[in-house]
């Protein structure tokens, strides 16, 4: 039998559905009888996606003129 | 137990779209299935589904980097359009500073150009330059006084095998719903600015760029175990910050371990 520890272990490989079988069934059993363990995974799962679902913010339009300013000044250096 | 939040629906909902300008980022893809959700939700036909187009991109992206490497500054220039956001929002988020993040920033891709005459093409384009961006990123933070011993090499002081969990409570419906956009991208930005730069650096490229545990550990120059121990480390602690805030009020009863 699992304990909660050993779900907490295993509960990045779980998440990431990298476990085995017979260890995910034996994850899955202890996740269905154990409440506690169960909102651990959920708002862990949940944590991932609401990170997932963020767009990175626009670049600020002079950071992106600059960078492109430096690198057609090295590209000019480099080619001259 | 569904395996449901990496995996994308069998079918391709955003065949709907006319014409595809290039590649379309798996997040395109994402927000695009999210609209298709509500469609179906309301009852409103999707058009039939199709061959859905392999999780990978179709895009070669090897040719371009060829290209680049015989000096073809159209084709380097493709790959900055293509990376700059991420490589800045990772710089930001390690560095905690909008000009240090810009200085990064310049120096990742002015090196990548410098020394794309090295770069093997046995690994993606985004994983070489992330391990030059990260690199610069940990000088930038050693040079501040304060962050000397900032190092993604050294081992995590608190011991990784005892996790952190106490808050025990399910999340009042869905933050992004809860939330405007913007609100909830300060909150995600705090909570993830407050974890320790080895955490945040492997959670940031494992999680958010989604690069696999292998990328990960090569382009950060750490082991598969460490990059797995530090992700655990990460996920649980953010989690146990957005769940502070995120909670059904009232509904943390349990106590735990």
């Amino acid at each position: 039998m699992l304990t909660c520890k050993d779900f907490l272990r295993e509960l990045n490989d779980y998440l990431d559905s990298t476990t085995d079988v017979e260890l995910r069934k034996q994850l899955e059993h202890h996740v269905n009888e154990c409440p506690n363990c169960w909102v651990i995974f959920d708002t862990s799962k949940k944590t991932i996606n609401v990170y997932q679902g963020m767009e990175p913010k626009a670049i600020p339009q002079p950071v992106h003129d600059r960078l492109m300013a430096a690198l057609e000044r090295r590209m000019a250096s480099k080619s001259g | 137990m569904e395996r449901t939040y990496r995996t994308a629906p069998q079918y391709n909902k955003f065949a709907c779209i006319p014409s595809i300008p290039r590649r379309i980022s798996t997040r395109e893809k994402r927000r695009v299935r999210l609209d298709a959700d509500k469609l179906e939700a309301r009852g409103e036909p999707l058009i039939p589904p199709i061959e859905a187009s392999a999780s990978e991109p179709a895009f070669d992206e090897s040719e371009l980097v060829a290209k680049a490497r015989t000096g073809d500054a159209r084709a380097f220039s493709e790959l900055v359009h293509k990376y700059e956001r991420k490589i800045y929002r990772l710089a930001r988020h390690i560095t905690n500073s909008d000009e240090d993040a810009e200085d990064v920033l310049q120096e990742a891709f002015l090196k990548a150009y410098e020394h794309l005459d090295r770069f093997q093409g046995n690994s993606k384009f985004y994983t070489w330059i992330v391990r030059i961006a990260v690199n610069e990123a940990l000088m930038k933070l050693r040079k501040r006084k304060s962050d000397r011993t900032v190092s993604l090499d050294e081992p995590p002081t608190e011991g990784v095998e005892d996790p952190v969990v106490r808050e025990i409570a399910v999340w009042e419906g869905n933050p992004e719903q809860r939330y405007s956009q913007d609100e909830l991208r300060t909150i995600l930005d705090s909570a993830i600015q407050n974890l320790k730069p080895a955490f945040r650096t492997v959670f940031l490229l494992r999680d958010v760029d989604e690069l696999s545990t292998e990328e990960t550990a090569e382009a950060l120059g750490l082991s598969i175990p460490a990059v797995k121990s530090r992700l655990l480390r990460a996920r649980l602690e953010l989690r146990e910050r957005l769940t502070r805030l995120f909670k059904k009020k009232g509904d943390d009863v349990f106590a735990y371990l």
